[in-house]
Formats: structure tokens, C-alpha cells, sequence
């Protein structure tokens, strides 16, 4: 049998629906399982790290790996991972942006140990426990990973030869890249697999964008009913379209949704919350400072909305503490 | 306890001068600033001034790129309301200033550190005053330092510990 290109999948700080969107490839994955040599993949088969260490360098063809960098451990994989493999391949919005574990990027680990430690409303800790790096147990010593100040994108870690975009995912979206992969002619290093337009240009109700954008105020989903035909933008919706890149089918736009942005930016966009703030703010109606304040306020969280899966990979990357912390973890 | 390098310890505030990046439009704020350098008067030297067509040029890109690459503070001068030579560019610059306001307070930098001014061709001496006025609050907040701490935050990466 003809050696068949070998292929990993890992994932790191996600949630596993970018493994979902593997397996919603439905009868499709036959054809990859057939087509690929699976070597590591610890969602659904059984080979451990040392299996993986144990593998020659540049052994594996390509590397399918999810989630964002938070832990020492994600660390160490991504880098063992990159050294196996001769393409690396980000996948779903938290490896390719540092996606929604990205937007911790607004607290320090301090006090997120804090709140799921001690103070969340569902934690009853009364001795204040709290993870240790190293324990003795019976003389045998173990360890957990150390976990990181910040959230960071498997590009701020570690090279990365292609991108693909979703939280997740769409089925189409991995099979067309598994294909472009697999076929041979790879595009330029670099590349989000993903088409580089923007969503609106591929959304159903496209047509019914007005020319001219005005808002009045803005609307959530939540408290309003939304018109299942019209543009959301012009409903008064904040919807991410604009700013973020097509491949979707606009699937939450068809389920009546605005977009939230997961695809990320186009490639002539570095940073996607500041291109569709952009966008929604200067086609606010008024004129007048206060008024425009009152409009906006209607927008309750604007880092959450605009860089919802993108925090890390933003300009910023990620709040700025000041040398005085709010609280500490002292008195414990 | 987690450790913060005092930001602050390596530079004191006294030799401190703020770094400020200003976008001025070509049509108004951009001529009172020549306007001040053709009257000879004097104002603070810490403003790095970027021509541009009209204050709605400015991308909220441009403001977060200059404090993720160092900038103490982003100065914006446009038009006064009405007389942007394209109609409504100040305008939309005015909303994108309010809203992109809000995102860096909530991302950590203080408002005193992004301000917009609507400066008429005439108005050198707005130029002067403005110009110091920010300076001088700057200078009190010290360094943004946005830059350095990122690359604190790569290399302390793994070392918390609770």
C-alpha cells in the first residue's frame, strides 16, 4: 500500500466544536479517512504525546489544530506539533484570532483564577483551594501546566502555514480546504482558506441593503423582532458582515441572526473591531456629540460585540493593566 | 500573588515627553499648524503631525496602530462642524472618535490620552493650546508603555503562579 500523507489533529484552549466540525463532514470524512493517514488525533483515537515525540520530523503532512494558546501544555504541543509537521494549519477562530477564550484577554489570570476560585456565585471553596503547579501524592510527583497571562492565537506562538476561519468552521469551509490541501497546489503561505470578500457580498439579503446606512439606535436580538427578509444592519441590528470575511453562507443570517464576526477580517483589513466600528459609527444620524452618546450607548459592549473573536489578534491584543491592580489574590 | 514590573520604576516621570501622534486634516487644522510655525510661536515639541485630506480619513485603525506601536497619545484635528470641505467627513469623524473612546477606555487607556479638535485654518493659537494642554496631561498620566508590555506578556507568558 502506497503511503498515504499523514495527517494530526490537536486542539488547545477551544471548546471542541471545531472537532464537531470534523465530524460533520459527514460521509465526506470517509473519503478523507481513506485519502489520509490519521496519526494523531486525540478527540477519537488513542496515541499519546510520546507517540507523537517518538515521529520523525516533517513526518506529518499536515496539522489540523484548534483552540488558542492559554496554558504551558498548549504551548509545548503547538510547538512539538510544528516541528512534526511540514504545514501547520489553524483552525476555527480561536487558533486562527484567539476567538471567544480570547476575550479573557480583558481580565488577568489573576482574577479569573479569583472569580472560579473564590467568588463565582456557584463556588463554594471555603478552604481556598486553588491549583497548584506541583504536588506529592504518595511520593509521586505531578504537575499541572502553568497557565498564562494571556490568551494568545497559535500564530503568536508558533508559524503558521494556513488558516481556517469559523467558530466553527462550516463543513463546506473544511472540506474545500482539506481539498485545496490535499490536491497539490497549495496557495501562498499565509492564507486563510477562506473566500477574501466580505460576508454581505454572499448574504441573501443583500439586496435589500440600503445605499445610504442610517442609525437611530441600535437593536439587540434579544428585545427586538427581527424582519426575516431585510438587511439587519438596516433594522438597526449590529451586524458584523461588513468587516468580516465570506464562506459562511451567511448561515446566521439565514437563522435570522446577525453576523458576529467569526470568520475574522478580509485580508486588507488588520483589524476587524476597528473596521466595523468604523462602519456603525459614522452612519449614526446625528450630528450632535451628546445625541451620537445616546445612540452609541445603545451598543452596551462595544470590545465584546466587535472583537468578540478576535481580542488577541487585534492591535491591541489585549487590556492594558495598570501597575496598580484593582484587587489581588492577597488575603486568601 | 502574580508579578506586574512597575512600569513606572524604569521611568520616572520628570525626563519623561509623551510621544503623541496627531492626524491633522489638510484643509484646516494642518494650516493653523503651519500658521503657528510661520507666526513663530512656540508650543510643545511631542506631537508627530500626520497630513491628511479630511479628519473622516481617519481609520480608528490609525489611532489603536499608533498606541500599539508606542504611542503616549493620538491627537485628531478637523474642521469645524459645517465646514468640512467634503460636506460631512468631520461628522463621521466626530462618531468614530466617540465610540473608538469608549473601546480604549474599556481596553485601559485613559481619555485624556485620545482627544479631537475642531481647529479652523485661522486658529493657530488653538494649535498651541491644544498641542500643551495634551502634552501636559499626558505627562502626568507618564507612559502608555502599550508596546513593552506586550512583549512582557510573551516572555512572562508561563510564569504565574498562585
Amino acid at each position: 500500500m502506497p503511503d498515504k500523507p499523514k495527517v494530526a489533529f490537536y486542539w488547545c484552549a477551544s471548546c471542541g466544536g471545531c472537532e464537531e466540525a470534523v465530524v460533520d463532514l459527514a460521509e465526506a470524512i470517509l473519503d478523507v479517512a481513506a485519502a489520509v493517514d490519521i496519526v494523531f488525533w486525540p478527540v477519537a483515537t488513542d496515541f499519546k504525546r510520546k507517540d507523537v515525540e517518538a515521529m520523525a520530523d516533517r513526518s506529518i503532512a499536515a496539522t489540523f489544530l484548534n483552540g488558542a494558546i492559554r496554558t504551558s501544555e498548549q504551548e509545548e504541543m503547538a510547538r512539538l506539533l510544528r516541528c512534526k509537521s511540514q504545514v501547520l494549519v489553524a483552525t476555527g477562530s480561536c487558533s486562527h484570532l484567539g476567538g471567544i477564550p480570547g476575550l479573557a484577554n480583558l481580565c488577568t489570570s489573576e482574577a479569573i483564577l479569583r472569580e472560579v476560585y473564590f467568588e463565582s456565585p456557584s463556588t463554594t471553596n471555603p478552604e481556598r483551594t486553588l491549583p497548584e503547579r506541583e504536588h506529592t501524592h504518595n511520593d509521586h510527583a505531578v504537575e499541572l501546566p502553568a497557565f498564562c497571562e494571556t490568551v494568545r492565537s497559535l500564530d503568536q506562538v508558533v508559524d503558521v502555514d494556513f488558516y481556517i476561519p469559523g467558530c466553527p468552521p462550516t463543513p463546506r469551509t473544511f472540506r474545500n480546504a482539506l481539498q485545496t490541501l490535499l490536491g497539490g497546489q497549495l496557495p501562498p503561505r499565509g492564507s486563510v482558506l477562506a473566500p477574501d470578500r466580505a460576508l454581505c457580498d454572499e448574504c441573501p439579503r443583500k439586496s435589500s441593503k440600503p445605499e445610504k446606512l442610517t442609525f437611530a439606535q441600535f437593536k439587540r436580538p434579544t428585545n427586538t423582532l427581527i424582519d426575516e427578509q431585510q438587511c439587519l444592519l438596516a433594522q438597526g441590528l449590529v451586524c458584523m458582515g461588513p468587516a468580516t470575511r465570506a464562506g459562511c453562507e451567511a448561515l446566521c443570517v439565514q437563522g435570522n441572526m446577525p453576523c458576529t464576526g467569526c470568520y475574522g477580517p478580509t485580508s486588507r483589513v488588520r483589524d476587524q473591531g476597528a473596521k466595523i466600528l468604523s462602519c456603525i459609527a459614522s452612519s449614526i444620524e446625528s450630528k450632535e456629540a451628546t445625541e451620537i452618546d445616546q445612540v452609541l450607548a445603545t451598543i452596551p459592549d462595544p470590545v465584546g460585540t466587535f472583537y468578540r473573536y478576535g481580542l488577541p489578534k487585534s492591535l491591541l491584543r489585549k487590556r492594558r493593566i495598570q501597575e496598580v491592580p484593582h484587587s489581588s489574590l492577597a488575603g486568601r | 500573588m502574580l508579578s506586574h514590573p512597575p512600569a513606572s520604576a524604569a521611568t520616572p516621570h520628570s525626563t519623561f515627553e509623551p510621544r503623541i501622534v496627531a492626524f491633522f486634516c489638510n484643509w484646516c487644522t494642518y494650516l493653523a499648524a503651519d500658521l503657528a510655525g510661520t507666526s513663530r510661536m512656540k508650543y510643545a515639541p511631542n506631537i508627530r503631525v500626520v497630513r491628511l485630506m479630511c479628519s473622516g480619513r481617519v481609520d480608528p485603525q490609525f489611532v489603536l496602530n499608533a498606541f500599539a506601536h508606542g504611542a503616549d497619545g493620538v491627537f485628531i484635528g478637523g474642521c469645524h462642524p459645517g465646514d468640512c470641505h467634503y460636506q460631512e467627513g468631520n461628522y463621521k469623524a466626530l462618531r468614530r472618535y466617540q465610540l473608538l473612546r469608549r473601546v480604549l477606555k474599556e481596553m485601559g487607556i485613559e481619555e485624556e490620552r485620545f482627544r479631537l479638535e475642531w481647529i479652523s485654518a485661522a486658529e493657530a493659537d488653538r494649535v498651541r493650546a491644544a498641542v500643551n494642554d495634551m502634552v501636559e496631561k499626558v505627562r502626568l498620566l507618564g507612559p502608555l508603555n502599550f508596546a513593552v508590555s506586550d512583549q512582557q506578556t510573551e516572555l512572562l507568558g508561563a510564569e504565574v503562579v498562585v
